[in-house]
């Protein structure tokens, strides 16, 4: 099959959609944001109608990381890990202002932003952010799983 | 009043060792020696005066005096409902304490928090090792010559 | 590294580490455990996950910058936090809080409080697989929070509660939501009562579980539900009554075994305690004197600088939704007489020159809220017991030196030597009973 033909673009417009409506995520909380991480996984604003409800509490099975709250220099290296630790393919969303850049700890103890360590796709401010807003950046990172060039496992890597 | 007694009885008991009483805002304070700490706080503890709680243990970085650190301990008495504050200064030159951890267990962690954030040596401690900064941390952040913005990075970090 | 464990365990046991990112340690903290079969031998805690450096931090902030800091403390009751902050420096600057204020105050912290104890019970419960108990709880902490939001405008991170007073009047509809949020929670706590607290299943996982005694819940320097569910009467709202608390009646649940369960049943019997207390200070409160806030009505603010030139301006002005509760007209009901420590109203800040140079004072850099040499330590009832503040001052506009007493610092130090022979299993309500939360302990 040719590059850009169209059933390789159809078959990854399925993969995507596939993709886009069964994440599974892990969310790594550490702070604040972790109680209104808690109030979008509930009855209120539930994360299970986009498809994102089932936490995975563990990272060989999840493939989105959320990154709640704030990372400090001593939890650096467990970061790492847990993000090196998932399977291909896979999605990093930051929330709230301590994992997007430092927030308002600009000290000795905090890392200044996460993207210092991992690769982030959607960034979220706020402290902390409204669970509307968490939705919203889960439609957006749904979007661009929609629309990116997916992972085939049988192509050659190049 | 029954404060009034025990302080009255605490400058009878260890005379010399007290160097300062007051009570700013209504909060009782003692100044002591820092060498006469384990013979006051196990006089409190006892069952007489029953401060039984061990509430609080802070050091304050009096940067440019000397002694340069002040210890600051928080006594609570659940009976009687009353609350003392001990304080003693310690020079940079021998910063070192006795630990309280045989009369209050809580004193264990209070301590090493006091030796990772300003390096205070506390003799008798059974562990004194750091409590919130991870292992290869140089320094001890809440000094006051330590730079607020410091980094040290305990991985690499990019950018 | 925990390196003790390390060194002292035996060849044959296994050691269990359950890391820093754990679904059932409700934040980030390190415990490695020694295990032969499922019996612990061993264990160790490793904290500082979180450190994220307040109190440093808070030495290079002004007393009134530094208010959002404390919020971020406890951050399941942010408003007590906020509380035991301001009401430190109060007792520094020897300033009154005018009557509606404390009132307004106490309604806060035990929304604050209810919503600190439906998470813990909440998390606890989902860990031992009650998973229905999360849901019911959080949807309960939405109608309180729905309640904070309409008065601070914030759900979590308010900095309501001011040096002085509160931000803004509470909202005229305030009647109606905090109704519907007290009917819920009952509904809620009758229902979680139902579920659990004659429940085969969670009374063998909680009954004589990690058992504290008295004396060494004492020597470990626990408060709060803790001390309580071990039988020790100790509430600081009780024995060093701040605020209206001495005004209302309300009891103090105590527990007696000083286990698990214990812990559980003391935090429901307070939430229906709190429940009382915001029923009867919200028909003490006193009525509000001002008129309504009516944000829409008034002058435009650039008409009013400009007439002022000429003449005082009594109409009404126009301000920026963000000041809805905090016109000039409220203002006595909800702040300080003393002008040193709080900001002017905007409309005299607009349209006086006593305004601006109060405004100005009291943010220019060396300026502002200046407390006199000296120290001091306050203490409030937080969620998980005393949380004490520690200020010494050195006369400028930033503290010297900030130190909090978190409780669950103390509660959390118990650990090792609770879990000790137990099982692995146990590990788990024992350490939701805790309620620990990572700001608070690590700071």
């Amino acid at each position: 099959m040719r590059e850009g033909s169209f059933f390789t673009t159809k078959f990854n417009h399925i993969l995507g959609w596939a993709r886009k409506f069964s994440l599974f995520h892990y969310p790594y909380i550490t702070a604040c944001c972790g109680m209104e991480y808690m109030s979008v996984a509930c009855a209120h604003y539930d994360l299970d109608r986009f498809g994102a409800g089932w936490t995975r509490f563990s990272p060989r099975q999840s493939d989105m990381l959320f990154v709640v709250g704030t990372i400090s220099q001593k939890l650096a290296p467990v970061l790492k890990t847990v993000y090196d630790q998932m399977t291909e393919p896979k999605w990093v969303i930051a929330v709230g202002a301590c994992a997007v850049s430092g927030g308002i700890y600009d000290n000795y103890a905090v890392v200044q932003g996460i993207d210092s360590i991992i690769p982030v796709d959607v960034y979220i401010p706020g402290c902390p952010p409204r669970p509307e807003t968490i939705l919203n950046a889960l439609i957006k990172l749904q979007e661009k799983i929609q629309n990116q060039e997916q992972d085939w496992r049988w192509k050659k890597r190049k | 009043m029954e404060e009034k007694k025990v302080i009255e009885l605490l400058k009878k008991k260890f005379l010399g060792k007290i160097k300062d009483v007051s009570a700013p805002l209504g909060d009782e304070t003692i100044v002591i020696e820092s060498d006469s700490l384990l013979a006051v706080c196990s006089f409190l503890k006892s069952r007489t005066y029953d401060y039984n709680m061990l509430l609080d243990l802070t050091c304050v970085d009096y940067i440019g005096e000397e002694p340069r650190f002040e210890m600051v301990y928080h006594l609570f008495s659940i009976p009687k409902n009353h609350r003392f504050r001990i304080k003693t200064r310690l020079s940079e030159k021998d910063l070192s304490i006795d630990s309280l951890t045989s009369l209050w267990k809580n004193a264990n962690w209070l301590e090493r928090e006091v030796y990772d954030m300003f390096g205070v040596n506390f003799k008798g401690h059974p562990e004194l090792t750091r409590l919130f900064m991870y292992d290869g941390f140089e320094g001890h952040p809440l000094r006051k010559d330590y730079p607020l913005r410091k980094r040290q990075p305990r991985i690499p970090l990019k950018e | 590294m925990p390196t003790r464990i390390q060194k002292e365990a035996r060849k044959d046991t296994l050691l269990l580490n359950m890391g820093p990112s754990h679904p059932a340690m409700h934040g980030t903290i390190r415990l490695m455990v020694e295990l032969d079969g499922e019996k612990i031998l061993n264990s160790e805690v490793e904290v500082g996950y979180l450190h994220r450096g307040f109190e440093k931090i808070c030495e290079d902030r002004t007393y009134f910058n530094l208010l959002p800091y404390t919020d971020r403390l406890n951050y399941v009751s942010p408003l007590i936090n906020n509380l035991g902050y301001v009401m430190t420096i109060e007792k520094m600057l020897g300033i009154e809080v005018p009557e509606k204020a404390q009132y307004i105050r106490v309604i806060m912290s035990e929304l604050s409080r209810i919503s600190d104890h439906l998470t813990c019970l909440a998390a606890m419960a989902m860990e031992c697989g009650a998973f229905t108990v999360f849901l019911y709880k959080v949807k309960a902490r939405e109608f309180i929070w729905d309640v904070i939001e309409e008065t601070t405008g914030a759900r979590m991170t308010t900095s309501y509660i001011r040096i002085g007073g509160v931000r803004a009047d509470i909202h005229p509809s305030w009647k109606d939501s905090l109704q519907k949020a007290v009917v819920e929670t009952r509904k809620v706590l009758k229902d979680v009562d139902g579920l659990l607290s004659k429940n085969k299943i969670f009374l063998n996982r909680t009954r004589d579980i990690a058992v504290m005694t008295p004396e060494e819940a004492i020597s470990y320097g626990w408060t709060g539900p803790c001390l309580r569910s071990t039988g020790v009467y100790y509430d600081v709202r009780k024995a060093h009554p701040y605020l209206v608390y001495d005004k209302l009646d309300w009891e103090v649940p105590l527990g007696e075994r000083g286990d698990n369960f214990d812990r559980y049943y003391v935090r429901m019997k307070e939430m229906e305690q709190s429940l009382c207390i915001i029923e009867q200070a919200a028909k003490k409160m006193p009525k509000s004197k001002g008129p309504p806030s009516l944000m829409a009505e008034g002058i435009e603010p650039a008409r009013a600088i400009k007439s002022s030139r000429k003449k005082r301006v009594e109409e009404r002005i126009k301000l920026s939704p963000n000041l809805e509760g905090s016109e000039r007209a409220v203002y006595k009901e909800i702040l300080t007489d003393d002008k040193r420590y709080i900001i002017p109203p905007k409309e005299s800040t607009y349209t006086s020159i006593e305004g601006i140079i109060n405004h100005f004072k009291f943010f220019m850099k060396g300026h502002g809220i200046r407390p006199p040499k000296g120290e001091v330590y306050f203490s409030v009832e937080g969620g998980n017991g005393e949380l004490g503040f520690y200020v010494v001052s050195d006369g400028t506009d930033k503290p010297y030196r900030l130190h909090l007493r978190g409780p669950c610092f103390h509660i959390v130090s118990a650990m090792e030597s609770l879990i000790q022979g137990r099982y692995v299993a146990d590990v788990i309500p024992t350490f939701g009973s805790f309620n620990m939360i990572g700001g608070e302990l690590d700071r």
